[in-house]
């Protein structure tokens, strides 16, 4: 059974209302935007939704936000998002917040079978409220859970048949880390090869991770700031 | 030269030929512009890369190579791209030199508060929580004073921590503290800053170091 979709409508025609997805990308980089807007499409509701940013008001994560789509957001950082603000303070919208590193644990975590781990990140802080603690060599460390996702959507540069993937640049990060928490990992791409073009050196992402990979095209990559020098 | 300047030309000191260092976002980002060429040192983005270069030449921009304030950059020669666990188990695990970032209040014990305003809409700690607790060497940048003339360096923070007793060293306009097992130590003033207007403008309670030095 071949990896490779066709269609964005039909790669996320099985996610439904009130399902968890975890999303890669930092703020608006390596997001998965073909994913993204097909999931607006398809109209899908009260979704739980683990990713590190929530785009900005139009876009990104941004978009099934203003369509009233997410039910509750775990991330790290959302100061990008008006929209959200609108609907976090009216309590429509439920919000984890979670320090980056421990979220990005959290998905690795959840991706490799582990429940549970301890990090000092966070101790004395809001975000230690209702966790159980423990000490190890006189520290005291937090609790924290893994997170599992019924579904991934995760943005790759190259990807072969197999679902063997690669990533460009800072536009890795959550990514890989997406792909492995997804019970099933949707990989869009910039580029689709055939398996063994793809040094096995090279490869970010074993394709045992990825269940479905479709080629995007005309990617919009927005830039969220321009910062350049003069020649 | 505005307190900015004054806290940032102080700041780049900390920094030592060798070190792999984050700069937070805001002020910390412009230490990077004063790090004298003789001084090798690889800058952490917590978003996957070590290494960060200057700013792109006009048009050479890529959206696929940002740093943690989503500004694009470049990479220096040596440069090292990877995912958000891999950069969090190296800031975690304690192989960063130094984080710089900036601050709202600090406590005489070291703790920081730098992440949120009760009351205003709270916008995420980020990579914050987890830099404090886990650079080797943790500096906070910030005015002594707010807007409103209070001080910023506090008996105890009022605002909600990042971290629990995180702070090595605090850099402000006025003075440089370090946080140690005796309390909070004056190591130095700025210049034309005396110990009396410290005194005044600092609601913790401090003590002289030995090896003061009045710039």
């Amino acid at each position: 059974m071949s990896k490779v979709y066709n269609s964005f409508a039909k790669a996320v025609s099985d996610i439904r209302d009130g399902s968890t997805i975890i999303v890669g990308g930092f703020g608006l980089c390596g997001i998965p935007e073909k994913s993204i807007e097909a999931l607006r499409e398809s109209g899908v509701k009260d979704l739980t939704i683990a990713s590190n940013n929530c785009g900005t008001d139009d876009q990104g994560l941004g978009i099934l936000l203003a369509n009233k789509q997410i039910k509750k957001m775990i991330a790290s950082y959302v100061g990008e998002n008006k929209i959200f603000e609108k609907q976090f303070l009216s309590g429509e919208l439920e919000v984890e917040l979670s320090p980056q590193g421990t979220l990005a644990e959290r998905i690795r975590s959840g991706g490799a079978g582990i429940p549970g781990f301890y990090t000092a990140t966070g101790v004395g802080t809001p975000i230690a409220e209702g966790k159980e603690t423990k000490e190890f060599n006189g520290k005291t460390y937090l609790l924290e859970e893994g997170i599992v996702g019924d579904f991934a959507l995760v943005k790759a540069w190259k990807a072969d048949t197999l679902g063997n993937l690669v990533y460009r640049k800072t536009a890795r990060n959550f990514n890989p880390l997406a792909a492995m928490a997804g019970k099933i990992t949707i990989a869009e791409v910039e580029e689709i090869v055939e398996a063994g073009e793809l040094k096995p050196e090279e490869i970010d992402t074993p394709g045992v991770y990825v269940q479905r990979v479709l080629l995007g095209t005309d990617y919009a990559k927005p830039i969220e700031r321009l910062t350049v020098r003069k020649a | 030269m505005d307190t900015r300047l004054t806290i940032v030309k102080r700041a780049v000191k900390e920094i030592q030929d060798g070190m792999n260092v984050n700069l937070g976002i805001g002020m910390p980002t412009l230490v990077a512009n004063e790090i004298p060429a003789d001084v090798n040192v690889l800058l952490q983005s917590e978003n996957g890369l070590l290494g960060i270069g200057p700013y792109p030449v006009e048009g050479l921009e890529d959206a696929d190579l940002i740093n943690a304030g989503k500004e694009t950059i470049t990479t220096v020669p040596g440069s090292s791209f990877f995912d958000s666990a891999e950069s969090f188990a190296m800031i975690r695990g304690g192989h960063i030199d130094l984080a710089i970032l900036g601050g709202m209040e600090v406590s005489e014990k070291g703790d920081l508060a730098n992440w949120m305003i009760p009351g205003k809409m709270v916008k995420g700690m980020g990579g914050a929580m987890d830099l404090v607790v886990g650079a080797k060497r943790v500096v906070v940048i910030m005015d002594h004073v707010s807007k409103h003339g209070e001080s910023k360096v506090k008996k105890t923070c009022e605002l909600p921590l990042t971290g629990l007793g995180v702070v090595d060293r605090l850099i402000t306009d006025l003075a440089v503290f370090d946080f140690t097992d005796e309390g909070m130590v004056l190591v130095e003033t700025s210049p034309g800053v005396t110990v009396e207007e410290v005194k005044e403008k600092t609601e913790a309670p401090f003590i002289i170091s030995p090896d003061f030095i009045q710039s």
